[in-house]
């Protein structure tokens, strides 16, 4: 088990320095759809909450925190994505056609 | 099938990857949106499948009541208000994860399972931040949608309050991870997060907001990232450490922005600063009429606009637009000058301008226009206030001094669209409202736009 942490944390650290080169390079033109991206994307926890919520023999306080938890999750899910594409699609390119 | 999911998770996690790669350039960035989709897809099927999933009745209501919030918010939110929505998503994001540490400490303590250290710490951090995260993005959607007072709210003592808050909630956190069964602690110590929540933002002013919102971002990241440690899921870490060290990099832009530290922000409150200096005495400005104005900008070869919080406050960006095509019409140069902590969130002012058609290519960074204005006819200020004042250079007791600005102050003639000679949030005069080039244009940035339209169509009739 202690390995696997061990793993986790390698993860981790990799992860995190990937995401530091990765979004040094975004252009600042785009930097609020980014944070509706990485929103959208970070709502992945959503497995978490589903894990929580149908587990076997779940009690009904895991059953509520996890049921908020999905809906919040979701809501972030659909709405980042979407918001984050109508946003994108303002961005014409150069010259001005569509 | 347990053990096959972990392949899903790993396709998701380079589709996460790529998800943000992309979204280095307006050419490539819907790609990005696209991939993101696929691997969000792909991990929430693959955990339905392939585990023993209960109680569908819960998750598909769940699933369904959070797909009928989301659509609407994505479509109908103006992009004026898309501050707004992003601290609401940083309260969503760290609420799902303070609540699923919630439910995973006590589903451990109802089977008697004691919940070992490595996984205790994890996650107490996961809940610390999820609880402190969520109300505190509630207190910026407060403040950016002017529920609240944008103004800081201070006290005496208040850092000192805050920090022997956060040092309770801490030690609490470090003895549940000692003795994780003593469950009667639990809704104290978050009881408390949620409170520091609400005490570590009301002291952060409008100006402020740019960088809140990303360290938000940053903590609502970290907080899933947590959860992944918990929960032994490699995808939540890799997702959460993703959107964890996005936020720390637009928050460490908006803070150099600014020439501020993290801490200056937090524990700073910059409108103390106001009492100081609000004794500054009424001085002489000139000011313009719309048709003064229209004339000086058609008399003009190059202009460069100056967008800030004022232009979504009055939600002018279409009519600039307007203006922007009568006066490329007429062969002027125009370009926008866009300063990092314009508006109230990262890129802010970009997102506005480009609702409003104009090609991102007119679109200029400060390090990249600043030294176009001393070969610039006139530069037209709409709703900026301090990131275009010439004290950040010069005057040493400014508290301002040393913040990176536009030099708007070099251009030949300098036109302001403002209110009043009100100063800012951060309560500090302008230097460049009484420089002898400057004219004042007093209105609201959408009527006055509209106005100087109004009066260069007829001259160019006649």
């Amino acid at each position: 088990m202690s390995t696997d942490l061990e793993n986790t944390l390698y993860i981790f650290m990799l992860a995190t320095f990937l995401g530091l080169e990765v979004i040094r390079k975004v252009s600042p033109l785009l930097h609020t759809p980014l944070m509706s991206l990485t929103n959208a994307i970070s709502a992945v926890s959503v497995v978490g909450a589903i894990l929580i919520t149908g587990a076997q023999g779940a009690t009904t306080l895991s059953k509520v925190l996890g049921f908020i938890a999905i809906t919040a999750a979701v809501t972030n899910i659909v709405s980042g994505f979407l918001i984050t594409d109508r946003m994108l699609k303002m961005f014409k390119k150069p010259g001005g056609k569509k | 099938m347990a053990h096959a999911v972990s392949y899903i998770y790993l396709i998701s996690g380079a589709l996460f990857i790529l998800s943000l790669k992309w979204m280095n350039s307006p050419v490539t960035a819907r790609r990005g949106v696209f991939a993101g989709e696929i691997g969000m897809l792909m991990a929430i099927a693959g955990t339905l499948l392939a585990f023993k999933v209960f109680n569908w009745e819960w998750i598909l209501a769940a699933f369904f009541i959070g797909t009928a919030a989301g659509i609407p918010i994505a479509y109908i939110m103006p992009m004026t208000a898309v501050p707004q929505r992003t601290a609401m998503s940083h309260a969503c994001g760290a609420l799902a994860a303070a609540l699923v540490g919630t439910a995973e400490f006590y589903r451990a303590n109802q089977f008697h399972e004691i919940l070992p250290t490595f996984v205790m710490v994890p996650l107490m951090l996961e809940t610390l931040l999820g609880f402190l995260t969520f109300t505190g993005s509630l207190m910026a959607m407060g403040k950016l949608q002017e529920v609240l007072p944008q103004r800081p709210i201070t006290y005496r003592g208040q850092n000192l309050t805050n920090f022997t808050l956060f040092g309770i909630a801490a030690g609490l956190a470090v003895w549940l991870i000692i003795n994780p069964t003593e469950t009667w602690i639990f809704p104290i110590f978050a009881g408390l997060a949620l409170v520091f929540g609400v005490l570590l933002i009301i002291p952060i002013g409008g100006a402020d907001m740019p960088t809140v919102i990303a360290l938000l971002n940053s903590y609502a990241g970290l907080s899933a990232c947590a959860m992944g440690f918990v929960l032994g899921n490699k995808l939540l870490v890799i997702a959460g450490a993703l959107d964890g060290s996005s936020g720390l990099i637009l928050s460490i832009i908006m803070c150099k922005a600014m020439n501020r530290s993290f801490t200056n922000v937090l524990f700073g409150a910059f409108g103390q600063l106001q009492v100081a200096h609000g004794h500054a005495e009424k001085r002489p400005v000139r000011s313009a009429s719309p048709e003064e104005a229209a004339s000086i900008l058609e008399a003009a070869s190059s202009v460069i606009i100056v967008p800030g919080y004022g232009l979504a406050v009055a939600q002018a960006q279409h009519k600039i637009r307007e203006l922007y095509d009568a006066l490329m019409r007429r062969g002027v140069d125009v370009k926008f000058a866009i300063h990092p902590v314009a508006g109230r969130m990262p890129g802010h002012m970009n997102v506005l301008l480009a609702e409003a058609d104009i090609p991102y290519d007119r679109l200029y960074e400060m390090d990249d226009i600043n030294s176009e204005f001393a070969q610039c006819d006139v530069a037209l200020v709409i709703g900026a206030n301090d990131v275009t004042n010439p004290a950040a250079r010069s005057d040493k007791s400014s508290p301002i001094y040393g913040m990176p600005i536009l030099d708007v102050d070099k251009a030949h003639t300098v036109m302001v669209i403002k209110r009043s000679m009100s100063p800012g949030f951060a309560g500090i005069d302008n230097e460049l409202y009484y420089m002898d080039k400057t004219l004042m244009l007093f209105g609201d940035a959408k009527v006055f736009v509209t106005e100087i339209l109004k009066e260069l169509p007829a001259r160019a009739a006649a």
